[in-house]
């Protein structure tokens, strides 16, 4: 079962390795990982996606916990958080296929962000489920080079009533 | 106060209470050698090689109940402490390793002895600090301390690069520590230690099967007056050794791969088990899919990763020991409790009287059993003897047949099975306790690989017994390829007299002795225990003695084997 993580830690040197270096003593595989800042200068947002057992994953939550920069770890549900990734897809293009390309990106909702003679370098923003099927219509028609930042998530905002927070980890 | 960051390091182990620090220096830590030299209260031990001084820092901890502290430079000095790091980490010894590191500026660029030591580490420390500026180094040092003795206690590192420690700075003591990371529970869920005495109100098999996290937690009068008044059973394992009084009726001895048969038994058929600061590792539990089968587990722990990861937790109670044991103890109320476990202990007796540990005797060898018989006969009673050993047969055979009742008198590297463990155990253990007779039981292939800290021993004037079970093997490596590879002997025969112990340690200026018949031995033992001097006994023991009981390695720790039958009862 795949889970994806918010983990947020403190902004200093060695904070991910750390992390990194946990998951790879104990056996546990990262299947993308996105770092970045945050609303606050000295804290750093760490989304990760892992496959496991809910055994394991509970150990990743508290391993993780434990580790003296880290300062929360949450799991982000499915259909209770926003979840997002950014893809460039650098595709063959003859004068023939544009069009057909163009309409497909107009589907995805991508943007053209380079384009040549030969190729064009699309950007798309979406879910990462949607990010997989653009992938995958595109690569027939050439699929040169493609780079993906890893999924990024923010549990939802808040609806009227009970605020709809993501569950945290217990420590 | 103006000053430079060596002097800074001092001035902030000084507020700390620190009494003593063991290391030896290089290039990269000489100003905080100067800063020695020109006056501190700290004692500085000398050690002969850097991962003596790192066992000597876990040694002092686990003796003291307090942080250990080892220096070295950078580069090879700091990589030779990553044994005790590592060591220190498996057994949650708390340790603050301070390590010279490269200038700054050379950081990176593969200087002179420069190593990256905080990254090499990173898997087996709780946290560690590259000290980038002057003005960081008492707040950090602060904080190391803190990390390493709060929560689940470990090791920690500080890299202090020389120009940080030649820079001048205005030194003042932070008032308080920031780590917004590093929050430990303060105290047990009061609704799960009210579930866990609801468990041991109704429980007709209950044990408390404890580890080492009840010394961490200074919590073994609490431990002694929940099992007194909810009249259960206690087995401690390696690392609670001395963590409940041996001597005690409640006691149930030593569970896993080499305990008594009667003490797996103990644990692997009760119905409640409650782990106190325990954390089911492989040699206590066998294969964990038939551990104490029918048991359901309270486990109370300081770290919440432990509950649940390698046995299921029905009653997990995250918390400080020392306050849940006593919360825990108060709940029990003795009138419901009266009486209902005494079948059950009797169940135990039984088993003890049943089987209990045995070897062969034999008048015209010395077995290696009968030492530590001796040693126990001989320091019997005594409050003032703390025991260090190093890892294998002879560091079973102590486990098996030393009785000790007082906290902290037991030293034995468990998770990391460090040989070599013992001698610089013992020597930071004497200078934890000057009182006590410190006490090495030794192997002869673990004294050969730390044995040049006798000098520390003798120089520092940190006496130390060191009694060398010698079989002239690798002992326990021999035990496994007889019975488990087919007598195929494998690079394991050291020899009994290569090098001479005796006169090894005479050559260290200690006392040398060498016994190899039963009939001299007490009274060698009694030379060495009274000299008041550094001594290195070499016991020299029947090399064929196996050690048993035994659970084989992946079996069901109720399958114990033990010593084989036709053998006569021993004591």
């Amino acid at each position: 079962m795949k889970h994806t993580l918010a983990v947020l830690v403190e902004n200093k040197p060695g904070a991910l390795t750390r992390i990194t270096s946990m998951f790879a003593r104990r056996g546990f595989n990262i299947e993308s990982l996105a770092v970045g800042a945050t609303e606050r200068d000295d804290v750093s947002r760490i989304t990760l996606r892992v496959d496991c057992e809910q055994h394991s994953l509970e150990q990743i939550e508290k391993q993780m916990h434990k580790l003296v920069n880290v300062l929360r770890v949450q799991e982000l549900p499915p259909g209770e958080s926003v979840e997002r990734e950014l893809a460039l897809l650098k595709v063959a293009a003859p004068a023939s296929k544009r069009t057909e390309l163009m309409a497909l990106a107009e589907v995805f909702g991508a943007r053209v962000a380079d384009l040549g003679p030969d190729a064009i370098v699309f950007e798309l923003i979406g879910s990462p489920e949607e990010v997989d099927s653009f992938q995958e219509l595109v690569r027939p028609q050439g699929l040169q080079e493609l780079v993906r930042t890893g999924r990024i998530g923010l549990g939802r905002a808040p609806r009227g009533g009970k605020p709809r927070s993501s569950q945290q980890v217990m420590v | 106060m103006k000053m430079t960051g060596a002097d800074a390091i001092l001035r902030t182990l000084e507020a700390l209470d620190v009494e003593v620090m063991f290391g030896l220096p290089g290039g990269a830590i000489l100003p905080l050698y100067d800063a020695m030299a020109r006056g501190t209260t700290v004692r500085h031990v000398l050690a002969r090689h850097e991962q003596g001084a790192g066992h000597m820092a876990e040694g002092y901890a686990r003796a003291s109940g307090r942080v250990g502290v080892a220096v070295a430079t950078s580069g090879p000095g700091a990589t030779n402490l990553v044994t005790p790091i590592a060591d220190a980490w498996m057994d949650s010894t708390p340790l603050v390793c301070i390590t010279g590191q490269v200038r700054s500026f050379l950081i990176g660029t593969d200087a002179f002895q420069e190593c990256d030591i905080t990254g090499i580490t990173i898997p087996i420390v709780k946290h560690s600090w590259l000290v980038q500026d002057v003005e960081e180094l008492p707040h950090t040092l602060m904080a190391a301390f803190h990390v390493a003795s709060t929560g689940r206690c470990g090791p920690v590192l500080v890299d202090v690069p020389r120009d940080v420690q030649e820079a001048e700075f205005e030194f003042s003591l932070p008032d308080s520590i920031t780590l917004p990371g590093w929050k430990p529970p303060r105290r047990g869920h009061s609704r799960q230690i009210a579930a866990a005495a609801a468990a041991l109100a109704t429980a007709e098999r209950p044990i408390l099967y404890v580890g080492g996290g009840v010394l961490n937690a200074h919590a073994t009068d609490e431990l002694l007056a929940l099992a007194e008044v909810a009249r259960l059973p206690v087995v401690t394992t390696l690392m609670a050794k001395s963590g409940f009084p041996e001597t005690h009726e409640l006691f149930a001895g030593w569970p896993g791969m080499h305990g008594p048969k009667w003490s797996n038994w103990a644990l692997n058929k009760a119905d409640l088990i409650v782990a106190v600061g325990a954390r089911f590792d492989d040699r206590v539990t066998g294969k964990v899919s038939a551990f104490a089968p029918g048991a359901t587990v309270v486990h109370l722990d300081i770290d919440a990763a432990e509950i649940s990861k390698i046995r299921h937790a029905d009653i997990p109670v995250v918390g400080p020991l020392k306050g849940v044991l006593a919360e825990l103890a108060k709940l029990v109320k003795p009138d419901l409790v009266e009486g209902r476990t005494e079948p059950w202990l009797r169940q135990i007796d039984e088993w003890r009287t049943q089987f209990p540990l045995r070897y062969r005797e034999d008048d015209s060898v010395l077995k290696p059993q009968r030492v530590l018989e001796s040693l126990q006969a001989l320091t019997a009673g005594r409050d003032d003897i703390v025991w260090t050993t190093g890892v294998g047969q002879h560091q079973m055979w102590a486990m098996q047949y030393l009785l000790c009742d007082r906290p902290r008198t037991f030293i034995s590297s468990g998770g990391l099975g460090t040989m070599g463990y013992g001698i610089p155990a013992a020597v930071g253990a004497k200078a934890a306790r000057p009182d006590a007779t410190v006490v090495c039981i030794d192997g002869d292939g673990c004294f050969q690989m730390t044995a040049q800290e006798l000098a520390t021993a003798v120089l520092e004037d940190l006496p130390i017994v060191v009694v060398i079970v010698n079989n002239g093997y690798l002992g326990m490596v021999r035990q496994w390829q007889d019975m488990f590879f087919e007598e195929r002997f494998s690079q394991i025969h050291l020899t009994q007299t290569l090098p001479d112990y005796a006169a090894l340690a005479r050559a260290y200026g200690a006392l040398g002795f060498t016994v190899d018949s039963p009939d001299d031995l007490d009274a060698v033992l009694k030379e060495a225990l009274g000299s008041g001097r550094t001594c290195v006994v070499d016991a020299r023991v029947d090399p064929r003695e196996h050690c048993f009981p035994m659970i084989p390695a992946g079996a069901a720790a109720l399958d114990v084997m033990e010593y084989p039958a036709e053998e006569k009862v021993s004591a």
